[in-house]
């Protein structure tokens, strides 16, 4: 039997502390949609995403009301683009991502991601077309997902690839620049992308994966944060063992949605990703929990001993709460997303180089980071590789999702909108590693990636 | 299956009254009420059984939401899983 104090608990997290299902995804195969006319692949396409996903909105919806926890986000993650796109003979994948964006609407959904390629190793003539559509893709379609991944522990780094992508931001940033150069935030560069993520910007459905599944994304730094007052004080033990209690009740309630949703669209359940994800609303703050741990501001020195805490507990918490734990599953730590780390760096409090140290003991990497718009290619390129470095030696994902905002500099801010929120922009270190990026070629493997 | 209605607001004459005619009009059984004031804050929760369908579950609580409001207290109602998923291994 119930207890009350059971159901208050529940009530006062999903109203009090913001306890929300961040996001179901549906991922879709399109590898049945291949042609080699371009104008049937985007019909076929259109076609079996408007045909899988048609009641994706509403059944998210229905589970939300009757469970009375919010479903943020209804989402869909295809194949990479340029893997389906292939047979295609086209020298462009601009009208694809149309045919994505047409489809997203249709359903309703607010994000589709796999406007992707795969060249960690190298790039495919259809990695090639991709790539250079990105751009334009991303200033012609609102809700398209593009990601990049670069690099992995078992193949080193494409470095050729890097130095491409740090052009194609810049010129992302460039062809949406009336419209704070949103383009950018539709862009992830990975090291170790995975393929069952359900979170945008970085989500597609991988080739191992059932041709459509169910992933599950469930938050919640607010409740987090409230557990954390009721321990004001208390040694580490409790203050993980109190982190990990929550998390298992919070991966639950994801657990259940996914489940549901998995039953009602009679689609194959994946995996849920057990990472806390912010948003720009008070009390919905990675950086707000630092603050309850003892630390004045995100940034701080303890700061990256303070998050390996967090995202370690998380996943002790929630893999016993889920039959399948997948996905990033880490912490978040995007900076225009997450109100406490926008006062952080406007206080000088938190640096680019601090971030960086950051993402070595959590996903994402540096994400949602407004720097300004005269940054050099090269530069931002040296960025990506230092972060895919961290995720190659370490076995772990790392992204950088970066935007040059052209036109404006250090001290001045950016507005997104919405869940994407406002960024300061952050200095960016001055000295060059032009010659290093023009070097092209691949970093090789790292020794302890050797396994076999 | 089973819904759990909770119910929150300022104390006042008829609250219960109201939400059990509600839903004995439409024929909905109550398992179990239990009911509390703390510092003048009226919180009940009740136990009632509803039939499995979608539309049904919504037109109830919809029409319980728009009777708090009448009233003028907060009234959710949930399927009994989004609990014992959270609270029970």
């Amino acid at each position: 039997m119930l207890s009350r104090m059971e159901i208050v608990e529940t009530n006062k997290m999903i109203k009090e502390s913001n306890l929300d299902v961040r996001t179901i995804t549906m991922g879709i195969s399109l590898m049945d949609c291949a042609d080699s006319d371009l104008t049937k692949f985007n019909q076929k396409i259109y076609d079996k995403i408007t045909k899988k996903a048609e009641n994706l909105v509403k059944t998210g919806e229905d589970i939300a009301r009757q469970y009375g926890i919010p479903v943020v986000n209804k989402r869909i993650s295809v194949t990479p683009i340029s893997i389906a796109a292939a047979g295609c003979k086209a020298d462009s994948y601009v009208s694809v991502a149309e045919t994505l964006d047409r489809a997203a609407k249709e359903v309703g959904v607010n994000f589709i991601g796999g406007f992707s390629a795969l060249i960690h190793k190298g790039c495919t003539p259809g990695d090639e077309i991709l790539i250079n559509s990105i751009p334009e893709a991303l200033a012609v379609t609102d809700m398209v997902c593009s990601s990049v991944n670069v690099g992995t522990s078992r193949n080193g780094i494409n470095m050729n690839a890097v130095k491409r992508m740090g052009e194609i931001i810049l010129d992302a940033a460039e062809r949406t620049k009336d419209r704070s150069c949103i383009g950018c935030a539709k862009l992830v560069v990975f090291c170790n992308a995975v393929e069952d993520n359900p979170f945008m910007a970085g989500a597609f459905h991988g080739v191992g994966e059932k041709d459509c599944v169910i992933n599950v994304g469930v938050s919640g730094p607010g409740v987090v944060k409230r557990a954390l007052e009721q321990v004001r004080g208390e040694d580490f033990e409790t203050l993980c063992e109190t982190v990990k209690r929550t998390a298992f009740k919070i991966t639950r309630a994801g657990q259940l949605v996914a489940q549901e949703a998995s039953r009602r669209l009679d689609v194959p359940f994946g995996i849920i990703d057990l990472s806390l994800a912010p948003t720009p609303a008070i009390g919905d703050s990675i950086a707000e929990i630092f603050q309850e741990m003892g630390l004045e501001e995100a940034g701080a020195p303890g700061t990256t001993a303070a998050l390996a805490m967090l995202n370690d507990n998380v996943k002790k918490g929630g893999v016993m709460a889920s039959s399948y734990v997948g996905g990033l599953s880490g912490a978040f730590i995007p900076v225009s997303e997450d109100h406490g780390m926008i006062e952080a760096t406007e206080k000088g409090a938190l640096t680019l180089e601090k971030l960086e140290a950051m993402t070595c003991v959590c996903s994402v990497g540096l994400d949602m980071i407004a720097i300004p718009g005269d940054t050099p290619a090269s530069t931002i390129s040296g960025i990506i590789a230092d972060e895919a470095a961290i995720g190659m030696v370490n076995n772990k994902t790392t992204a950088v999702r970066i935007i040059p905002v052209i036109g404006k500099g250090v001290g001045e801010s950016v507005e997104f909108g919405g869940l994407l929120g406002y960024a300061p922009i952050m200095p960016v270190n001055k000295f060059s590693c032009e010659k290093f990026i023009a070097r092209g070629g691949r970093i090789p493997a790292p020794i302890h990636s050797f396994k076999n | 299956m089973k819904a759990i209605i909770t119910v929150l607001g300022t104390d006042k004459v008829g609250i219960i009254a109201k939400v059990c005619t509600y839903l004995a009009d439409r024929e909905i059984n109550i398992l179990d009420i239990s009911q509390t004031i703390i510092q003048g804050y009226f919180n009940m929760l009740m136990i009632i059984e509803v039939n499995d369908t979608m539309d049904h579950f919504a037109e109830i609580a919809d029409g319980l939401e728009k009777l708090g409001e009448e009233i003028g207290v907060v009234i959710k109602m949930q399927h009994e899983d989004i609990f014992n998923t959270m609270h029970r291994i």
